[in-house]
Order: C-alpha cells, then sequence, then structure tokens
C-alpha cells in the first residue's frame, strides 16, 4: 500500500517496541494469585509446562510445574519472563487503522471488519481470488493453524496461503516425508537421555531449546560421547567428545564422508538395511569417492575429526541424531537433512529403544502447525492438497465441493516475489512478521509498499504490522485455549489463563467472524476450541498425522499424547517404527543419494567472508514480544557480530568497533565481538532485530528446490571497518527496531 | 523458629561444567517477593573472548560464615538448618565489611538500599518443601537440589564437595560443588 504512515519514531513512541519490567515488589496478586493456571511456555517446540499466575483476569507472574514430565519446572529465561506479555504496555487493545501523516487511530470491530470483508472482495473481484494472499504462523495452537487452512481455502478462497514455517523445518519435513512417508521425530526425548552416541548438527540447543540440554547431560552423565556440528564453539559444543566446526554449507559433504567410513568399515546393519531400506546401492555410490582429503577441503573440518567422528557412530549400539536450522536453511536443506538420515539407516539405530533421529522444531507448534493445512500445498493431517484422494476427503469434512478447493499455492517467499510482480495485491496476516525474519528484508519491505490492502492480527504492532492499512488486536498463548503439538511429537493443552485485554478479541473468533462475513458463517460456527479439534480430529483421520484418537481429556489427564494415535483406546505413539513398518508406499525406509553441492553463494575477492545467522537465548524469533520484555533484551541488546580474532587482526578490528557487513542485497553495521569461538573463515549475527539491526537485510533469499527455505545460514560479505567504536545510544535503542 | 518443612536430608548442588550460561536462574531469583527484582545468583562469562564458559556465583552458606562473623552489628543469622541468611534489614549499618570478608565474593552491597542482600537458600520455598526458584528453573540442572543419594545415583562421575582450601584457611560450607570423582577437596590458590 505504502510507506510507512508517519515516522518510525512516532510508531515506536506510540506503540513500541517498550522495555517492561515488573515492580520492585512484583505485580498486585503475584503473591495472591486468584488462581495458577497449568499450561505451557509459548516460546519454541520445547513447549515445557509452567504455572501462570493470575489475578483478577491479568497475568502476574509464574510459579514452576514440578509435575509436567518433559520439564519437570525447569525453564530458560524466556520461559521465567513470558508471563510479562499479557500485562505490557504496549498490548494492542483494540482495531487500530491506518492514518496517513498520523500513524494509526483506533477503530471500531465492525469498522474493521467491514473495511476488511470490503477490500478483499474488491481485491479478488478486480485481479481474481488469488490476488489476496494469507501468511500464518506456527507459534498458533493446532486449532488455528487449523483454522487458518479451512479460512484460507473456504472462506477467502485463495491458493496462496503459506506460513512462517517456511522459515523454520520445511527441509526437515520434506526429507523426513521422502525418507519415512511422515514427518516426526521419531522418538521421545526419554530415549535420547539413554543414548550411547549423540551427533547435534546445526542445533543450538543450550541457546534455542535450553532445556533440552538437562536429556543431553543425563546421557553424557552415563558416559555418552556427544558430537557437535557447528561452526561456532556453542554452549553445547564446549565440552562436547567432538567439535565438528564445519564450514557453512559443508554439511552434507561432512555427512557423504561419514558415510563412506560407515561403509568402508563395515560399521552397517546389513540385515536392516537389506529387510527394511531401499535405495542403499546408489546412496553408497554418490559417496564413493568422498575420502578423507576430500572431505576436509569441503568440509573445513580436520579429517582425524571427521574419522573420529564415524568411528564413534559406527560403533555405537544406541545413538541419537538431532539437527535443527543450522542443516536446514539452505539452498540444499533437504539433502543435509537426507544425509543425516542416511546416516541413521546405515546403522539400522532407529524404531528401537534409545535409537532416535529427528529435527527440533524451533518455533511454539512447529510441529503442530506444520500438520494440519495452512502451508500452501497441505490439507490437515499432513494430506496433500494435489492428491485427489486427499482434497475429496477434506472437502467432505468441510462440506463444500472438491472442486471449489483451491489447488496448490505460492510459498512464502514465493508469494513476496508474486507481490513484486504485481499478481498479489492483498493480504492477511497473522503470527508472522516477515520484515524481520525473511531475507533480504529491503525486498521484501518494498513488496508490502505495493500492496494495495494489508490487514495483520497480532498482539503488538511488529515491524510488519506497522505497514499495515488494518491491524485487528488479536490474542496471545495465554488468552485462547488450545492444543499444541511439542518436537517430540506429544499433543499438549494449552489453556486460557485470562481473556484478551480491553476490546482485543481471540484470534479464532476473528477468523470465525471475518468467514461469517464472506459468506461461510455455517462452516465456522465453533462453540469453543474443543470443537475446532474435534474437527480437526476428524480432518486427520486416516492422514500420517493422525489425531483422531487424541481428545481433550485425554490430553490433559495423560500429561500429553503422542501421534499418531488413530482411535480412542490407543495409548499413542512415542517411539515410532518398532514395527518396521514406514509409512512410504511400499513400507520401506527409503536412502536418498545426496551428492555434494556449494551454497548458491561463495566467497570471492569482492566477498571473501562467510557470513552466518543464527539465535541468542535471551531472544524468540523475530522478537515481536521478547524485544518487549525488559531483562530478556538487557541480558543482550543489541546483534553482534561474532568474529574470530584471526580475522579481526586482518581488518584491524577489536571487540566493540563498529564494522560496516556488505552483502550484495544490503549493508549495515554491527559492533564487533572477536571471540575464539567461530571459525576463523566465518562472520555470525543473531537475526532477532529489525530496521537498522537486521541481519536479514544481508543474507540471500535463494530457497531449495524441493522445501522452498531460504537460505538464510551462508552468504558472502565484506567486512568494512567504520574506524569508530559503538556508541551506548545505539546499543540502548536496537531493541526498538529503528531505521 | 517459626513451624516449618525445611529438609535437611535435601542439599544444594553446583556443576559449573553443566552451566550453559542462559540466566535462567537469575531471572527466576528476581522474581522471588522478598528479592525485590534483584538476583542473588550472578552467571558470569569466565573469559568471552576465548570460551563460552560461564560461572554461577551463588551464597556457598558457610558452615562458619566469615560474613556474619564480620558484621559489627549482628545483622547476619544463620539458622538451626545451617542457611546463612541475608542481612536483617534494621540492624544491617551497609558497612560493607561482610562484602570483603566473603572467600567466595557473594555477598553485594546494594547501593541503593544501602544494605548487604545474598542468597538465602529460597528460604520462604525451601522451608514450605519446595526446591529453590534457581535450581528449580536451571534447564542444564547445573544448580541442583535434591539428596546426596539422588546426586550420586544421577551422577555417577563426579563428587560433590564441600571443602575448600584458600591459602592455609579451610572453609566449610553448606552448598556443594560437583568435581572430577575421587575429589575431595577444592583448592584455591
Amino acid at each position: 500500500m505504502a510507506k510507512l504512515p508517519t515516522s518510525v519514531d512516532r510508531l515506536i513512541a506510540a506503540f513500541g517496541p517498550h522495555k517492561a519490567y515488573p515492580p520492585q515488589s512484583g505485580f498486585y496478586g503475584a503473591h495472591e494469585p486468584d488462581e495458577l493456571v497449568k499450561t505451557h511456555c509459548c516460546y519454541c517446540g520445547m513447549q515445557c509446562g509452567i504455572q501462570l499466575k493470575v489475578k483478577e483476569n491479568k497475568v502476574v507472574g509464574f510459579e514452576p510445574w514440578m509435575d509436567f514430565p518433559y520439564n519437570e519446572g525447569r525453564l530458560c529465561p524466556k520461559g521465567v519472563e513470558r508471563y510479562l506479555q499479557n500485562n505490557h504496555p504496549d498490548r494492542l487493545m483494540a482495531p487500530i487503522q491506518r492514518v496517513e501523516g498520523e500513524g494509526f487511530e483506533h477503530i471500531s470491530w465492525e469498522q474493521a471488519m467491514g473495511k476488511t470483508v470490503s477490500e478483499i472482495r474488491r481485491i479478488q473481484q478486480t485481479y481474481g481470488k488469488d490476488a489476496f494472499a494469507m501468511l500464518s504462523g506456527v507459534s498458533l495452537t493446532n486449532e488455528k493453524s487449523y483454522m487458518m487452512g479451512k479460512f484460507a481455502r473456504v472462506a477467502l478462497k485463495t491458493a496462496n496461503l503459506d506460513y512462517n514455517g517456511r522459515l523454520c523445518m520445511v527441509s526437515a519435513g520434506a526429507g523426513n516425508k521422502k525418507a519415512f512417508g511422515l514427518d516426526r521425530s521419531s522418538n521421545s526425548w526419554a530415549d535420547l537421555a539413554h543414548a550411547e552416541v549423540i551427533i547435534v548438527a546445526g542445533a543450538n540447543i543450550s541457546e534455542t531449546f535450553p532445556t533440552l540440554t538437562h536429556y543431553i547431560w543425563r546421557a553424557r552423565d552415563q558416559g555418552a560421547k556427544l558430537i557437535v556440528v557447528d561452526p561456532r564453539v556453542i554452549p553445547l559444543a564446549r565440552t562436547a567428545d567432538l567439535h565438528l566446526d564445519v564450514k557453512p554449507g559443508g554439511d552434507s559433504a561432512l555427512f557423504g564422508a561419514m558415510l563412506k567410513i560407515l561403509v568402508d568399515n563395515d560399521w552397517l546393519d546389513h540385515e536392516f538395511i537389506a529387510d527394511h531400506t531401499v535405495g542403499f546401492q546408489e546412496t553408497i555410490e554418490a559417496v564413493k569417492d568422498y575420502d578423507l582429503d576430500w572431505a576436509e577441503v569441503h568440509t573445513g573440518v580436520a579429517k582425524e575429526k571427521i574419522w573420529e567422528a564415524a568411528s564413534l557412530w559406527g560403533k555405537a549400539k544406541t545413538s541419537f541424531l538431532l539437527h535443527a536450522r543450522g542443516i536446514e536453511h539452505h539452498s540444499k536443506g533437504v539433502d543435509n537433512v537426507l544425509s543425516c538420515i542416511n546416516l541413521v539407516l546405515a546403522t539400522g539405530r532407529i524404531g528401537k529403544p534409545y535409537c532416535g533421529y529427528g529435527t527440533i522444531t524451533g518455533q511454539g507448534n512447529g510441529q503442530g502447525g506444520r500438520e494440519h493445512g495452512h502451508k500452501c500445498d497441505q490439507l490437515p493431517g499432513n494430506r496433500d492438497i494435489t492428491n485427489p484422494a486427499h482434497r475429496q476427503y477434506i472437502a467432505d469434512v468441510w462440506r463444500i465441493n472438491e472442486s471449489e478447493m483451491p489447488g496448490k499455492g505460492l510459498t512464502a517467499y514465493e508469494q513476496i516475489d508474486a507481490i513484486h510482480r504485481g499478481e498479489i495485491k492483498g493480504l492477511i496476516s497473522i503470527c508472522f512478521n516477515p520484515l524481520v525474519s525473511l531475507p533480504n528484508n529491503g525486498y521484501v519491505r518494498e513488496a508490502f509498499e505495493k500492496l494495495e490492502f494489508y490487514v495483520c492480527i497480532d498482539s503488538f504492532l511488529s515491524e510488519t504490522a506497522r505497514y499495515a492499512d488494518i491491524v485487528m488486536a488479536g490474542s496471545l498463548h495465554e488468552e485462547e485455549e488450545g492444543t499444541v503439538t511439542t518436537a517430540e511429537g506429544r499433543v499438549v493443552k494449552i489453556n486460557a489463563a485470562v481473556t484478551p485485554p480491553g476490546n482485543a478479541r481471540r484470534d479464532g473468533d476473528i477468523i470465525m467472524e471475518l468467514a461469517a462475513r464472506l459468506g461461510e458463517a455455517d462452516k465456522f460456527s465453533f462453540a469453543s476450541s474443543e470443537a475446532i479439534f474435534n474437527e480437526l480430529r476428524l480432518a486427520s483421520k486416516g492422514g500420517t498425522a493422525d489425531y483422531f484418537g487424541i481428545t481433550y481429556e485425554k490430553v490433559e489427564s495423560q500429561m500429553g499424547i503422542f501421534w499418531p494415535c488413530p482411535s480412542l483406546e490407543h495409548p499413542g505413539t512415542p517411539r515410532l517404527w518398532e514395527d518396521r513398518k514406514f509409512s512410504t508406499p511400499d513400507g520401506k525406509a527409503h536412502f536418498n543419494p545426496v551428492r555434494f553441492k556449494l551454497p548458491t553463494e561463495v566467497t570471492d575477492e569482492d566477498f571473501p567472508v562467510v557470513l552466518t545467522t543464527g539465535r541468542v537465548v535471551s531472544q524468540y524469533l523475530s522478537g515481536t514480544s521478547t524485544r518487549r520484555i525488559g531483562k530478556l533484551v538487557d541480558q543482550y541488546p543489541e546483534p553482534l557480530l561474532e568474529i574470530h580474532p584471526k580475522l579481526a587482526s586482518r581488518y584491524g578490528i577489536k571487540t566493540r568497533d563498529l564494522v560496516r557487513v556488505k552483502t550484495r542485497r544490503g549493508e549495515a553495521e554491527f559492533p564487533a565481538q572477536v571471540v575464539e569461538t567461530i571459525r576463523e573463515d566465518t562472520v555470525f549475527i543473531p537475526y532477532h532485530w529489525g530496521g537498522k539491526h537486521a541481519a536479514n537485510q544481508l543474507t540471500i533469499g535463494n530457497l531449495d528446490p524441493i522445501s522452498k527455505i531460504p537460505e538464510f545460514k551462508v552468504c558472502a560479505c565484506q567486512l568494512i571497518p567504520t574506524g569508530e567504536v559503538a556508541s551506548a545510544a545505539l546499543t540502548e535503542t536496537a531493541y526498538q527496531s529503528d531505521l | 523458629m517459626p513451624e516449618t518443612n525445611y529438609n535437611m536430608d535435601m542439599a544444594f548442588f553446583v556443576d559449573m561444567q553443566r552451566c550453559i550460561g542462559c540466566h535462567a536462574c537469575e531471572m527466576a531469583c528476581a522474581e522471588c517477593e522478598t528479592n525485590g527484582q534483584e538476583s542473588m545468583i550472578h552467571v558470569n562469562y569466565v573469559d568471552r573472548a576465548v570460551s563460552v564458559q560461564t560461572t554461577v556465583q551463588v551464597c556457598m552458606h558457610c558452615e562458619n560464615p566469615a560474613c556474619a562473623n564480620v558484621c559489627p552489628a549482628d545483622a547476619i543469622h544463620q539458622d538451626d538448618f545451617g542457611v546463612v541468611h541475608s542481612a536483617n534489614t534494621p540492624r544491617c549499618i551497609g558497612c560493607s565489611n561482610c562484602v570483603l570478608a566473603c572467600p567466595f565474593g557473594v555477598p553485594k552491597k546494594m547501593e541503593e538500599a544501602e544494605l548487604m542482600m545474598k542468597c538465602n537458600m529460597c528460604y520462604d520455598r525451601t522451608s514450605a518443601g519446595k526446591k529453590p526458584m534457581c535450581a528449580t528453573v536451571c534447564p542444564s540442572q547445573a544448580l541442583y537440589y535434591g539428596t546426596h543419594e539422588e546426586i550420586a545415583r544421577m551422577r555417577p562421575n563426579s563428587t560433590p564437595v564441600n571443602s575448600f582450601k584458600f591459602g592455609n584457611q579451610e572453609v566449610k560450607t553448606k552448598v556443594y560443588v560437583m568435581m572430577p570423582k575421587g575429589a575431595k577437596q577444592l583448592i584455591v590458590d
């Protein structure tokens, strides 16, 4: 639609981010709450159990929940501070509308709904149904994720629905479906604590899933060997038995070389390979030339360490391999995932006690949110929108004609391209802050400026919402009942602690009213979250992610149920594949040949340094809520450029020197943090900030051809010392994402 | 003493090797109603330029507490369970003797309040049969609160040590640090 309605400084003054702190003596009622509500933390795929203290319909504190089996009271700093959102001064309490030159003004729900529906109709009548797109997110509950998928297809009737899971675990999902026919971590974390060898590849567990650390330390107490694959010495790597300091983009070379070592030394489970897999010969053929000399060049890891890792993995009796965005955020993210799975299948260590494999989902509902249909190619139960039988089944559940159901739409980043091309003219978004989280975000901002109409549902005015025509004040995690599915596949219950403050509404109610005004009231007349879940159960029935046997009552009384759970009598499935019947069409696990490819952008004379990005422990994703929590901001106030002293000395860079980092997409300045805990050829910047502090001004938007995940984790950059030392003023305001 | 459920079988164990530097302990400690949003536990990098290693600094609750011994106002009290309490507000004169005397560098003088403050082992929680807040939330269990039997069973490769030697002086504490198996004393030269 346009540029910002007023200066960013005025928007920040009115809507934040502002740093919130509890009063010195705690919030009123924190010591005598009306009730303690058992629910979960909103900030990662672990979904730690927590109790929120509630006083007079406000969340005023927390109390550990000792009985929830996964975390037994343990929390990370984000979990401890998560209660500060509901009572936050920046909280949107009513719908607002853009006013040119002024900013935003409060409007009624009637105005917000009326204007939104008339703009949806105008754009769709003028340009076609698919010209109005939707972006969703997987911090939403299963119920809301399901409803977004249904809303886009049934009420908006657009093909162009996608979600921020596209930046999260789509490479893992695609790899898992190819290899196993199903997309879930194979085992519960209980098995992890007993594994003999653990590989953690591209997963900064201690900062992004801190409570999972306990399970790895427990395994090590029993003698487990820990192998960490990461360009940086992350906290988990500091005491690891082996730290493979892989060069960004070298992952599949490493895992390919390890597979060759397994083959050369016959550290293979021949019986498992013969009876339960296909594709082994083609797969080992692909890595036959990947000897240690070759591997050392392409991974940047000393060959002795590669051999030692393969030897530990090869000889182990039990093992667990975990990965996350570090290997997945690549233009060959699916290849990287498959090359990990090949190691697991070659040794047959899956579907048995203490033998597991899985991706770790970063978002609160990264698992469940990717199963129930707010993804451009997916229908509930992890069904395929291009499969006629799947379409017919869901059309029947939704009581629509199959022919009316839109087909496969564009993925998230492809939607940005389509806005630039003029094909998408209107957008509704929820739970997604693309101006911070998408790569090459100057290009993303220009797309938002081109939209004719943009409506955003959010609890805070995110950097992206600043560009909206209308912002509908939605609900927080603690303001709406539902379920989420944790990274281990456990469906857990989110209980509403309070109702949305002021004139804000539950997200579910907003979507239902929009659907009703678009003429589909009868298909969106859910009386409760449980009613939505019950329809989801039916919609997922018979799919690979089958929730039919899961009920609210079972989830609450059993502290979560692991899917698949196809019938009411079924106890759930904490450990997959014990029967060796994989969910692929032929029932076998599939090896997939992976030939090493270079990243899209490699270093050269002009851009000689590798740039990689990631997270810090005190922030969550694009920071819409965590950059509003004072103590979390203070712990790590601004993005720092981590750089090795040898690389720094070449440029005369010292800690706190302000360094301009330039790529082919943009440039930005960051204070240097000179540390020996990173590869000499690589610099790292965390991505949680927007505006001039955004690492994603620099990152590259090239996509994996299968998963369409952007290549956040590797591109080439220049370092230009500015000659200045970073100012305290810059540090002080970084959380605001000023321009 | 007021009625209490303080369990003398429970002990506090610190294992620096498990610490991941996340600061959850500090955040949780500050939430305690008696702490006024100040944390009594502190996490610091050892030397960030070379390592991500962090240390946790928390009151060790000395058996013979130097802080209490040097207090001219008799403001620091050790209870029957061995918990060394934060300075009694009406008595503390803000002289900082305790800050200087503590061999572990634990007590901090809150300049604004002119008061010494330190960890009291979450007395409000531990006396009610709960675990201290920091050890409850610690995601890596670098801070653990439980029995000696539990820690021996769970962590067979390390040993709890509560004897420290500073030069010629030995200090015994209520809080244990985990050391490699067989260690008897931590010598701080």
